[in-house]
């Protein structure tokens, strides 16, 4: 009796990236039907803006296939589909899509993950001004496409600087949070950098490394002594480009207490996360709450973190802040197990 | 004669990272490689004898060499008594006395 009720109840995932997608599979090894939304044309989210990934430099083409491999008759994908409408009415779900069609669920999961920061925001850094400023998913592309590291001259870079921090841990950014990911990616496309271009020299400017994951310090300790990348502890406070494209980086020394002038030929910056924009419309509609920082909230803390203030609505991955990719997946199957016992739970009420 | 107004022009003290040389970085790099590890983490400088009567410290001494402050690492590695404390306690493995000696080495044949 309670597997057939089990068998035929709903779950609409919103978002299918790695969140919403392995959240997906797990809930429909339960024994759950999913409607999985995802506005994109393709499953995976930012994996697919990636070309490897931290720690072990693997690629994020093979993460996308493991990930879409657990795909199943109980799960409905709908690419290049957005939630237009969606109600909560006597402990159902009633959404209304982009493609017309309506459909009713037991449980809602918002994987809508984030977005990257504007680096326009920081126009003291030039991006979109200067030409030989780029970011961290920029230099992604290059390396995901095999194209090869040029400035916009078309010239070999001999030196490179590397911005942490960009639109993170920046209240004038409006974004107080560390981002997490992006002190490691710096350090990750620091080593790619010279792993193709071993003679330039390669600065990655930062306020406080960190380095928290597993194997995190040990990548950091390799790119010094295997790469000799060179780090220097200062915000990067002004960007000003030459007549000859390069570009003049200014920033304090702060472990010699001095400020300190350096020209390089290109500048990636270290984009951190933001809170979903399309995310903000559909947890509108669903009544759901954000913290302070604009990142879905977690009202239950520790132990329930998957809950939301809504009965019935659940979070997933970096829609509740900036996640690792290990941490999104950790969270997604906790989100999973966690809409199982609500479900469970209103079962139990049912019967 | 020069008439005193009362003012003097400073210098500037911002590091022109382009106007110095790291010639210096280099050959230490290939002569003591351990000094690469360096993350300026201070446990050195605040074990260090010397520096509780100096101003010396190893940290800084590293990062002197790393920018290209040959004149300025050299002023101060001489004040370096070579106890090998720094070396016991440095939680990257740098082999400190080396370091000290391969610098001193290299900059007062200069």
């Amino acid at each position: 009796m309670s597997s057939e009720i089990q068998n035929k109840k709903q779950i609409l995932v919103i978002g299918g990236g790695i969140a919403g997608t392995e959240a997906s599979v797990r809930l429909s090894g339960l024994g759950y039907q999913i409607t999985l939304v995802e506005q994109s044309d393709k499953l995976g989210g930012k994996l697919n803006q990636w070309d490897r990934l931290f720690p072990e430099q693997k690629p994020a083409k093979e993460l996308q296939q493991i990930l879409v491999k657990g795909l199943n008759t109980n799960i409905k994908p709908l690419l290049n589909t957005t939630v237009c409408d969606i109600q909560k009415n006597n402990g159902k779900f009633k959404a209304t899509l982009s493609d017309g069609q309506t459909i009713v669920s037991d449980a809602v999961l918002l994987s809508t993950g984030y977005d990257l920061f504007d680096a326009r925001k920081k126009e003291e850094y030039g991006y979109g001004i200067y030409d030989n400023v780029i970011t961290s998913a920029d230099l992604e592309k290059i390396f995901r496409e095999g194209r090869e590291l040029k400035t916009a001259a078309g010239k070999t870079p001999k030196r490179i600087g590397i911005i942490h921090c960009v639109g993170s841990r920046d209240e004038k950014a409006g974004n107080t949070y560390c981002s997490q990911v992006c002190c490691i990616t710096a350090v990750k496309q620091a080593i790619e950098i010279k792993e193709i271009l071993p003679q330039t020299e390669v600065f990655c400017f930062y306020m406080d490394l960190r380095m928290f994951g597993r194997h995190f310090e040990d990548i950091y300790k390799k790119a010094q002594v295997n790469h000799n990348i060179q780090f220097i502890r200062g915000r990067l406070s002004e960007a000003f480009e030459n007549s000859d494209g390069t570009v003049l980086l200014k920033a304090e020394d702060t472990l010699l207490n001095k400020p300190l002038k350096m020209n390089v030929d290109m500048v990636v910056l270290m984009v951190g996360m933001m809170p979903s924009k399309t995310a903000a419309h559909v947890s509108s509609m669903l009544k759901t709450n954000n913290g302070t920082d604009g990142f879905i909230a977690q009202p239950q803390g520790h132990y329930r973190l998957s809950c939301t203030n809504t009965p019935g609505v659940f979070s997933a991955g970096a829609c509740t802040g900036p996640k690792t990719i290990e941490a999104t997946l950790n969270d997604a199957r906790s989100a999973a197990l966690e809409v199982a016992e609500y479900l469970k739970s209103t079962n139990a009420l049912l019967n | 004669m020069a008439i005193d107004f009362g003012y003097n022009i400073h210098r500037d003290r911002q590091i022109d990272y382009d106007s110095l040389s790291r010639d210096l970085l280099e050959k230490v790099q290939k002569a003591e490689p351990s000094i690469k590890a360096c993350i300026s983490c201070g446990t050195c400088a605040a074990t260090c004898s010397a520096a509780q009567f100096t101003d010396f410290s190893l940290r800084k001494l590293i990062l002197l060499t790393r920018r290209g402050y040959t004149k300025d690492m050299n002023n101060m590695v001489h004040k370096c008594m070579l106890c090998g404390k720094c070396q016991i306690i440095c939680p990257m493995g740098v082999n400190t006395r080396n370091l000290v000696l391969t610098l001193q080495h290299f900059t007062d044949t200069i």
